[in-house]
């Protein structure tokens, strides 16, 4: 989508959100533009939530992963298009679950999840349906607390945000 | 000319969420349970992160050494433009949802328009924030429901809250000349045309909850215009305490 080869790719992937180190910064979709021009690299991030406090470091961690090959990076914060989950890859939706938060649903079953009108969200740890919301707001802001029933175990659900 | 009137809206949007993200980040550690605690931090969280934005633009549209923070920081009482709601202390958890509810709901209203303004830079940060306030909006107005239609002790203090609060909800919508340069610029919200619809939400929701709007109420007018409460002083003494005995100081 990027259009960028794949040493620079791979360079963006090594850079992860710091409160979910499993998603790299390409499966959470928050890279919207690079663009070589001169001798650096420009590149532009929208972040998650406005508040994310993640984005300096974000910004810093890539400068720093690019400076590693001898590469000069800026970094823009864009606000428009505003970021949503659905930008968030497969492999970012996967990675996600393995690290055990669960990934975000389509804009209604998250509605009627968080509602408590359904039980749609599935439990990371034992995969049961039987799941209730604790708190509308979790760890960060992109998170609400879930318990599961059967085993107990409570964990995050990533929340859409469309 | 253009540019400062723009700069002083950007004022009016900004100071609102300041003041309230102040208030509510007061009650970090101090929530009446570990997921209320969290769930108003956040939402704290959220309102500093869109005034960093709304703070940003206006401090390019001032240029020379103006900063985010300097703006934020380093202004005097009166030239704060927030409303008296905002001010107002956490008081108990009934007046916390109150000022919230009553706010959350003028929030989504001007942010719906400012998604239709004029002016780029507020559709961009209006998209971004509508997404966060939705969840504010249900996250009071849910408490409002629990406690005002809860046990006979909820009720009574939900309703003391509501009664006390009121008063100042009126002065959301009473355009000082800034906004009524936006609203007929088409850059801001037209509070005007909001009024109606905001007082048939916060009635219904408040019906649902079995509470009341308390009757022959005088409203309070003059904090957006410099007239803070003497709450203002205090707010401001913790919020700007490290700015000013270190100047300059950064993380």
């Amino acid at each position: 989508m990027l259009g960028i080869s794949p040493k620079i790719e791979s360079l963006l992937t090594s850079v992860s959100d710091p409160e979910i180190p499993v998603l790299s910064i390409m499966d959470m979709g928050i890279v919207r533009k690079v663009e070589l021009l001169d001798d650096t690299y420009n590149i532009e991030i929208t972040p998650t939530y406005s508040g994310c406090p993640a984005m300096d470091t974000i910004g810093d961690d890539i400068v720093t992963a690019f400076k590693s090959k001898g590469l000069n990076a800026t970094i823009k914060l864009v606000l428009a298009p505003a970021w949503t989950t659905d930008w968030i890859t497969e492999r970012g939706r996967k990675s996600l679950e393995e690290y055990g938060i669960a990934a975000p649903r389509s804009a209604e079953v998250d509605k009627a999840a968080l509602l408590g009108e359904a039980n749609t969200i599935k439990c990371t740890n034992c995969g049961s349906l039987d799941t209730k919301m604790v708190s509308r707001f979790g760890s960060t802001a992109c998170k609400a607390l879930f318990q599961c029933n059967d085993c107990h175990e409570p964990f995050d659900y990533f929340k859409c945000l469309k | 000319m253009l540019q400062e009137k723009l700069y002083n809206y950007l004022l009016h949007l900004g100071d609102n969420s300041m003041i309230l993200g102040q208030r509510l980040g007061e009650l970090c550690g101090h929530g009446p349970e570990l997921e209320t605690d969290i769930a108003l931090t956040n939402i704290s969280l959220d309102l500093f992160g869109q005034v960093r934005n709304y703070f940003q633009a206006a401090a390019q549209l001032k240029g020379g050494d103006a900063t985010e923070d300097s703006i934020a920081m380093l202004r005097y009482e009166h030239e704060y433009r927030n409303t008296y709601l905002v001010e107002q202390p956490n008081e108990d958890f009934a007046h916390v949802i109150a000022r919230q509810f009553f706010f959350d709901v003028y929030h989504q209203l001007v942010l719906r328009e400012l998604m239709k303004s004029k002016n780029e830079t507020l559709v961009a940060i209006a998209n971004k924030s509508i997404k966060e306030v939705d969840y504010h909006v249900d996250f009071s107005s849910t408490w409002i429901k629990r406690l005002g239609d809860g046990t006979e002790v909820s009720h009574a203090k939900m309703q003391t809250a509501v009664d006390t609060l009121w008063r100042y909800s009126m002065e959301l919508f009473k355009a000082t000349d800034t906004e009524i340069w936006a609203a007929e610029s088409g850059v801001g919200a037209d509070l005007d045309k909001l009024k109606p619809i905001y007082l048939e939400r916060v009635s219904a929701l408040l019906e649902e909850a079995t509470l009341q709007l308390p009757e022959n109420t005088v409203f309070q007018y003059g904090a957006k215009t410099g007239m803070h409460s003497e709450n203002m002083g205090f707010i401001l003494a913790e919020f700007q305490y490290m700015q000013r005995a270190y100047p300059n100081m950064k993380w």
